[in-house]
Formats: C-alpha cells, structure tokens, sequence
C-alpha cells in the first residue's frame, strides 16, 4: 500500500527562488489497484513518483510505502519497492542475466534465490533466447523485458512505474501495458504516472490530475467523469488543468 | 555500510571495466606497452640523430691566417671536418646551418707563435645546434693538440719536464654506489611518471562511472535499488582505485623490464668497450646506475595514499557534471595541477623538507627521489604518508557527501 500525506518538494534555484515541484498532494493507493498519476510534462509527477521510491527526500509532509516511512526507513522502503521510469536504463556491458542477478544480490537475495527467480521471470517475459547476451545488441522490446526482470527480481509489494512507455514502440507499450495488469492480478500495489489518457483509461483504477506540483482532482474514472460532465478524459484534464496549453 | 553491497557493485564495476576496450587501454596498454614504446622509439631516434650527426664531419671555413699555411695544411688534412672557402655571407650561414663553424686564424699566427708573443684564435658557431656544436668540439680538439706540441717544443727548448707546465693532475673519482647515481639520475623521472599514470588512470573511470552513468541513466537504477549511497560510492571508488593502482603496477613492471633490458645492453656494451680498452671484464659493469629495489617498494607504498587521493577527487569532481564532456572539461586541466609539482620534484635544488612533506604530490615526488637512492629518511616518510593519508581521507569523505546530495545525482 502507498499513502501520502501533504507531500511537499521544494526546489531551490539561484534564477528562479523557490520552487514548490511538489505542493501538499496526498493520495493512497491500495494493493491489487493501479493508481495512474496523469498530468502533463513539468507538473510534478516524476518528483513525486521520486520521493516515494526514496530517490529524493521530501521537503515536507510523509509517505508511506510498503508499511515503511520514505523519511525514516528509506532502504527498506527500497527494498520492497520496483521502481521502473523511462529514466532508468540499463548496463550496456552486462548480458541480462548479469543485470538481474546484479539487482537481485543488491536486493539482498542469495545465488539458489536469484538462479529461481532468473528462471521464472526469463520463462515468463520470454528471455530464454538472450537472456546470455549483452543488453548493448538488444533490441527495444527486449530492453524493456530486462529492465521489467530487474525490476521483478525480487518480487516488491509495491511497484513504482514512471512514464514506463516513453519512447516505446507500440509494441513494446503493449508488453508493459500488460505487465502491469499482470502485476494488479497478482495482488501488488501500482502506482502508474503518464500523460498518455487512453493508458490510464486501460489500466487505472483510480486517477489523480496533477498540475503545477498540486493534485486538483482525484477519483475512480467513473467519479471523474460524473463530476466533470465529460466522457472524454482528455477534456476532464484540460477542464481541471484550467485550460488549453499556449503553443 | 554493508560490504556486500560494496563488493557486489565493485565486482559489477570490475567485470563492466574489463569488457570496455577504452579501460583496458588506459588501464594496460598505455603504461606497459605505448609509453614503455615511446621512450624506447624516442631514445633510438635521439640515438641514431646523434650517430648520424657524428659520422658525417661537419663543414667549416677558415678566415685570415693566410701567412700561416702550416695550420691552413693541418687543418683541411684533419678527418674530422670539411674545410671550404669562407663566403662572404659566413654568418648567414652559419645561423642557415650550411655551415657548422668558421675559424679565425689572427694574422702572423705562426709567427706570433714563434716568437711566442701572445696570439689567439676564435670560433664562430651556432649556440645550442647539435651539428655546429660537434665542429666546434673537432676545432677545439684540433688546436688543443697542437697548442700541446707547440708547448711541449719550447719544454724541450729550454730541457724543462712536461710537469714544469702542469704541476699536477686533476682526476675525479665516484664513490657513490650505483643505486645512488641511478637513484639520482632516474629518481625524479620514476615518481613523476608514476604520478602522472596514477593520475591519468582514475580520469576515465571516474568520467564513466560517474557522469557517464548520469548520462545513460543508469545511476538512476543503482540508485533505486536497497544498496546505500555509502556503499555504492565506496563500490565505485574501490573500481576507480583498482584501474589508477593497475596502470601503476604496469608501468612498474614495465619500467622494470626496461630497465633491466636496457641495464644488460648497457652491462653488454660496458664489458665490450672495456675490452677493446684492455680492461678486466665487468669494469664497464661496474658503472652501470642502479634502482634500490626496496626503494621502488617505498615509492609504491607511498603512491597509495595518493591514489586513494586522486580516485576521490575525480569521482567528486565528475559527479558534480551533468555529462561526460563536462566532466572532461573539469577533470583534464587537473592534469597540469599534478604535473606541476611533480616535475617541481625533478628540478635540481629542491630538497625535502619539513614544509614541503606537506605539500601534496610534490612530497611524494622527493620522497620517492631519496627512497631509490636508497635514502630512508623516516621522519619525513612518516610526514608525507601520515598527511598524504589525511588529504585522501578527506577527498573520500567529500566524495561521500556529494554522494549523498540529490541536487548532484539528479543534475541532468
């Protein structure tokens, strides 16, 4: 489970002062739900999705993941997190097994633990034929399935995925479109941060529009919907965002 | 700290550094190959420069002495030059190399030398020009020899001995061992070379591991994983230190190697020319320079701390960069700030003392200049390892805390 609390990020800037990326946003998110943080480039999500999977600190406010403070227990909260964002690339120079069996001793794992876990997740992403080979010659799909294997190695109760799909094929987007609901039915706590709409309306159980650091809406999609007076999700953002983009 | 954690991603590190071919370059073939190889090609081109210079007998004209003809006679049937007629332009010459040297023969130089009146002869030459200065040696040699007959004649005209002119001898004698006069010859060069690849070697890993990573996206992973920022500073900085350590131990053993390779053709060449002198053999031996063996050791000892110093500065400095260029554009002006006081060790006159056994990196080059001689002097030793020790432990403690602020690992 994921609880925040009037979670604040400050920035500090020598142009532009203060700046509040993250501004008192609470939400909670419960086990075996996926939890879609939709807002547009800037508005805060990657900070926020940060300061949960412990990479940052919070300027204010508490977090909980996984039963475990952000702020106090940071590398248990680590532990029981996978943090998966565009962001997050792999080791070019190691093959796939090397990258999980890396990530998997990192995660506290032994060798007997790490060979089973190696070999369930090659079987179920569909490794076997490169899993020996370097990530360097791979291909986007199978990048994506490596980094989904570290991710999975050691099995977190909470997963953490921000903009997973950036720069995907529509392809590989499928493949973790479908990881992560494999993940929901397997009873782990999602939260999943894009600005794709036809994402969240696939996946998401609840959805929170972020915009300028603060989360002004919240909501099942159905609850949104009703409360706005759109169909369309994307006109439900536009309408809490306070209008269209200057281009 | 966990060290399992430190060893796990120093092992990562090590396996993901000995599959980059950048790495095992700088890491191996730079000191045990190319720089053992340029010394070797530099000092053969020198060598046969120098060869070929001598074997050709440089060109030289003579001005005046035109009542003088026996030294006119002497000097164009000596082997060791050629004489042509002095151009007008014999300056100009001389600075175009066309000619090497001119000598001036002062006029009634052989009857001045008769009548023994005072007299002298002068030599025009091209200062610091390899070839003009071999025509310069040939004249002096030449005019030496005969300014020795024509004392010898007026000794015998007056039946007084050759020692009325020269009461006594001045012979010179060297009493230092051998591992001192190569100690002192090589003792600056080895630290300095060292120091330089200890250096040298830390800059790309620290790049790669650092904003390199960065740049990837990579330390982003790392970072989300349970590992510590202690213990994955500490792993990145053990892998740093291994390649800087590496690159010393290679240029060692290949300094080593070259040393004794070249020791045995100078050993060969020593014996061969003391033969030809009729000498006992291993006379030429016997003046071969040494390297006090557990001076190199000191001087390893002594490069630790140092390394230890340069792989946490330049982890620090190159995880402050957003990029790898970056990085570089901080990193390699460094290159000059270690050179500096290094080869400040090399200069003549700059002695250890109790000042400069605190100033970094130059304490370690005169230190290792007196270890090689086979000169220990303790309490200074102590001095330079103990603060040498207290700058890399502070440089690590830096490292560890830029480590640890979010407003660096997520410069991008």
């Amino acid at each position: 489970m994921i609880a925040a609390r009037h979670l604040t990020k400050l920035f500090r800037d020598k142009k532009r002062g203060e700046i509040r990326a993250v501004d008192d946003v609470s939400f909670t998110c419960e086990p075996g739900r996926i939890y879609g943080l939709l807002g547009a480039n800037g508005a805060g999500k990657t900070t926020t999705l940060r300061m949960l999977a412990t990479l940052i600190a919070p300027s204010g406010g508490e977090a909980v993941v996984a039963g475990c403070d952000v702020a106090t227990h940071p590398a248990q909260v680590r532990a029981r997190v996978g943090f998966l964002a565009a962001s997050t690339a792999l080791y070019g120079r190691l093959t796939a097994r090397e990258t999980i069996h890396y990530f998997g001793r990192l995660n506290g794992l032994d060798e007997a633990r790490i060979a089973a876990r190696t070999a369930t997740l090659a079987e179920e992403l569909g490794m076997a034929e490169f899993l020996d080979r370097r990530v360097d010659t791979f291909s986007t799909g199978m990048k994506q399935k490596t980094s989904i294997a570290r991710t999975l190695v050691h099995d977190p109760e909470v997963l953490i995925l921000d903009e997973p799909t950036l720069g995907l094929d529509v392809m590989a987007a499928r493949g973790i479109v479908r990881f992560v609901r494999e993940c929901r039915a397997r009873g782990k706590t999602v939260i999943y941060s894009t600005h794709i709409m036809s994402e969240v309306e696939k996946l998401c159980d609840r959805v929170g529009i972020i915009h300028g650091g603060k989360l002004l809406a919240e909501g099942t999609l159905d609850e949104l919907r009703e409360r706005h007076g759109e169909r369309d999700l994307e006109e439900i953002f536009v309408k809490v965002a306070g209008g269209e983009a200057v281009v | 700290m966990k060290l399992r954690d430190t060893l796990t991603i120093f092992r990562k590190e090590l396996r993901e550094a000995l599959r980059d071919r950048r790495t095992l370059v700088s890491m191996f073939l730079v000191p045990a190959v190319i720089m053992p190889a340029i010394f070797f090609l530099f000092g053969t081109a020198t060598y046969q420069v120098v060869k070929n210079a001598k074997a050709q007998p440089p060109v030289i004209a003579v001005l005046g002495g035109v009542d003088s003809p026996g030294v006119h006679v002497a000097l164009k049937a000596e082997p060791g030059f050629i004489v042509v007629a002095a151009p007008d332009d014999w300056r100009e010459r001389i600075a175009d190399k066309r000619l090497r040297a001119v000598v001036e023969i002062p006029a009634g130089f052989e009857r001045s030398l008769a009548e023994q009146a005072p007299t002298e002869v002068k030599i025009y030459h091209y200062e610091g020009e390899l070839k003009s200065g071999f025509a310069v040696g040939e004249l002096r040699r030449f005019f030496n020899e005969r300014r020795q007959r024509v004392l010898a004649d007026r000794l015998a005209a007056r039946e007084l001995p050759a020692s009325f002119a020269r009461p006594f001898e001045i012979n010179t004698e060297n009493v230092a061992p051998p591992e001192k006069v190569g100690g002192n010859t090589f003792g600056g060069f080895i630290p300095y070379l060292l120091i330089l690849l200890c250096f040298t070697g830390v800059i790309y890993p620290a790049i790669d591991l650092t904003a390199g990573e960065k740049e990837r996206g990579t330390l982003e992973t790392l970072l989300c994983s349970p590992a510590s920022r202690l213990d994955i500073v500490l792993g990145k900085f053990l892998l740093v230190l291994t390649v800087s350590l590496t690159t010393v131990a290679c240029s060692l053993v290949s300094m080593t190697a070259s040393l004794l390779v070249g020791g045995l053709v100078m050993v060969g060449s020593g014996r061969m020319a003391a033969q030809l002198g009729g000498a006992s053999d291993g006379a030429g031996a016997a003046a071969l320079p040494m390297l006090d063996p557990m001076g190199l050791v000191g001087v390893v000892v002594l490069v630790l701390p140092l390394a230890v110093l340069f792989a946490a500065g330049a982890l620090t400095i190159a995880l402050f960069a957003r990029t790898q260029k970056e990085a570089q554009t901080y990193l390699a002006p460094l290159v000059a700030v270690v050179i500096l006081p290094a080869f400040a060790g090399l200069l003549p006159g700059v002695e250890l003392n109790a000042t400069l056994a605190l100033v970094p990196v130059l304490n370690v080059t005169l230190a290792c200049k007196e270890l090689v001689s086979g000169v220990w002097p303790w309490g200074q030793l102590v001095l330079i390892f103990g603060s040498t020790c207290v700058y890399a432990a502070a440089a690590l403690a830096g490292c560890v805390r830029m480590f640890s602020r979010e407003s660096v690992l997520f410069r991008t």
